[in-house]
């Protein structure tokens, strides 16, 4: 089963930390990708740039309106994420236990809804 | 014995077991529950008849099988038209189609003769679940009262409850909460928060009074639930800690409330009326617990084993109590726990002693038992006027939170501190 891992955290502090705090963090990512390659478990994953290259796109009525944003207004932002296999939430949760974000961000566990084949 | 007596007896011990086997089995709590009910209504129409047979158990796991599979197979008739979803196996839900490898798992199984119920006392009280939930979800399979017993016994509505469980049944099974007893690395943990809930189960039993016996009922629940975890998980001493601790309170039952039902004070309780069974067994099991290693349940349950057994509050051993509660308040700190400490220390140092204590205590002007304790020290310190303040406070968070009994307990305190005032000139 499949789980998607959504990093939060606060990017201002991230983005204020110094190279000698970040580069362990990177090292860390490193290595949690690396295991879960080894260990089958990896289906993707990446970093996202900063909320301020966001853009929020709406249609309504056919009519599509583009925004800037959302910004960092909230105290945590989506900062990157993993996409798992895993057994089952414990499993995932263990996962999510690893990804370095979690010691000073926070790590939502969502499973991936499978979708039923449509009709040809 | 009565066949219906006989019928209930085996319903309370093996229904639990039965569920739980067949949750394992199905992988489903609803079809688990579903069968559960089929097998006893099936076992109520057929036993007068047949007689019960030799083991109950099998005879209920097997025939709640059967009736899951029968309506399984209609479904998966009913279904096959629809393509299935690959949903990973494991949990299924109640209307779906069943994965063939489910087919084989449930035609292959012998009649498990594993007690699963630590399996279900895991997966209901998962921290992934909201701790409502597991309250609620605890005392539904393991506790089989139904969803009208835990609405009442809650105060809450039926539709609020019934919610509850079934949203936490649907994460169960769609985020795949898995149905199994920790690893080793994992349990202190995870059995930690077991123990919460049936601590919580427990208090709240314990804070209904005696108008609200639905209420009261769950301080039962909550002891035969941790008997039934001691019995799954004999080794830990916590688990000890917790039954020991539950009992010793619980055995003071009978001496809280007035007949009017009001507060009846620790110290101005009648001892005699207290349960000497039960405290005699708290004892036990709080002494076993510490012998196996200090924890904070077992830690609470000496402190109650110390006020449990003396004669008169006069003979409480303070100096015991006080240095039982600075080793709880190393392993666990926290300003409730300080608050308790500081009283001890008031016992047995004097008043000054312990309300130095109490007013450095930060975070706790919302909690009654700061106000009534900071109100008897101030009135014991002779400091009438602030005694008042403390007492009125401790009694407008008591109504705030509808609770009448302790509300009119301050209200009495609050008239007692006033007339105590020494006459003016």
């Amino acid at each position: 089963m499949q789980y998607l891992l959504l990093i939060y955290d606060n990017e201002r502090e991230r983005m204020a930390m110094s190279q000698e705090e970040l580069l362990p963090m990177y090292r860390g990512y490193f290595t949690l990708r690396n295991d879960l390659e080894a260990a089958g478990k990896y289906v993707g994953g990446n970093p996202l740039e900063a909320t301020e290259t966001a853009t929020t796109v709406r249609v309504r009525n056919g009519k599509r309106t583009v925004t800037d944003g959302p910004f960092a207004e909230t105290k945590e932002q989506l900062g990157g994420y993993f996409l798992v296999e895993a057994k089952d939430l414990d499993d995932a949760i263990d996962i999510a236990a690893r990804i370095p974000g979690a010691t000073f961000g926070s790590i939502e566990v969502r499973p991936i809804r499978p979708l039923a084949k449509l009709p040809d | 014995m009565e066949f219906q007596e006989q019928y209930e007896a085996i319903w309370r011990e093996e229904r639990a077991r039965v569920l739980a086997t067949l949750i394992h089995l199905l992988g489903s709590f609803e079809l688990a529950e579903e069968a559960v009910q089929e097998a006893f209504a099936t076992a109520l129409t057929n036993w007068p008849m047949s007689g019960v047979p030799q083991n109950p158990r099998a005879w209920l796991v097997s025939t709640g099988r059967n009736k899951a599979i029968d309506g399984l197979r209609r479904r998966v008739v009913e279904q096959r038209r629809a393509d299935e979803a690959s949903r990973g196996g494991g949990w299924v839900a109640a209307g779906e189609a069943v994965a063939p490898e489910q087919h084989a798992r449930l035609e292959a199984e012998e009649e498990t003769v594993a007690d699963d119920r630590l399996r279900l006392i895991f997966t209901c009280c998962h921290p992934a679940l909201a701790e409502e939930a597991q309250v609620a979800l605890t005392l539904r399979t393991l506790g089989g009262l139904t969803t009208d017993a835990i609405a009442r016994a809650y105060l809450k509505p039926l539709a609020t409850v019934a919610q509850r469980l079934v949203r936490a049944q649907a994460k169960i099974r769609d985020a795949k909460i898995p149905y199994e007893v920790p690893r080793r690395e994992q349990l202190t943990e995870r059995l930690d928060a077991v123990l919460l809930v049936l601590y919580l189960i427990f208090n709240e039993g314990y804070g209904a009074s005696p108008s609200e016996p639905e209420r009261q009922k769950l301080c039962a629940e909550a002891i035969r639930l941790a008997r039934l975890l001691l019995e799954l998980l004999p080794a830990e001493s916590e688990v000890h800690g917790l039954l020991a601790l539950m009992l010793l309170q619980d055995a003071r039952r009978g001496a809280r409330f007035t007949a009017e039902g009001d507060l009846v004070l620790l110290e101005q309780q009648d001892r005699e009326a207290w349960d000497a069974a039960a405290i005699e067994e708290g004892s036990r099991l709080a002494a076993e617990a510490l012998r196996a290693g200090v924890g904070v349940y077992g830690l609470q349950a000496a402190i109650a084993a110390v006020h449990d057994h003396a004669r008169q509050a006069g003979e409480t051993d303070w100096t015991q109590i006080v240095g039982l509660y600075d080793v709880l308040l190393r392993l666990q700190p926290s300003p409730v726990v300080e608050l308790n400490y500081a009283v001890a220390v008031a016992m047995e140092r004097g008043a000054a002693a312990g309300l130095a204590l109490i007013e450095a205590l930060r975070g706790l002007d919302d909690y009654v038992p700061y106000w009534a304790a900071k109100g008897q020290m101030l009135l014991w310190s002779g400091q009438v006027d602030a005694a008042g303040v403390a007492y009125s406070r401790a009694q407008e968070l008591a109504l705030a939170a509808g609770d009448s009994a302790q509300e009119r307990f301050f209200r009495q305190r609050l008239a007692q501190s006033v007339s105590s005032r020494p006459p003016a000139g």
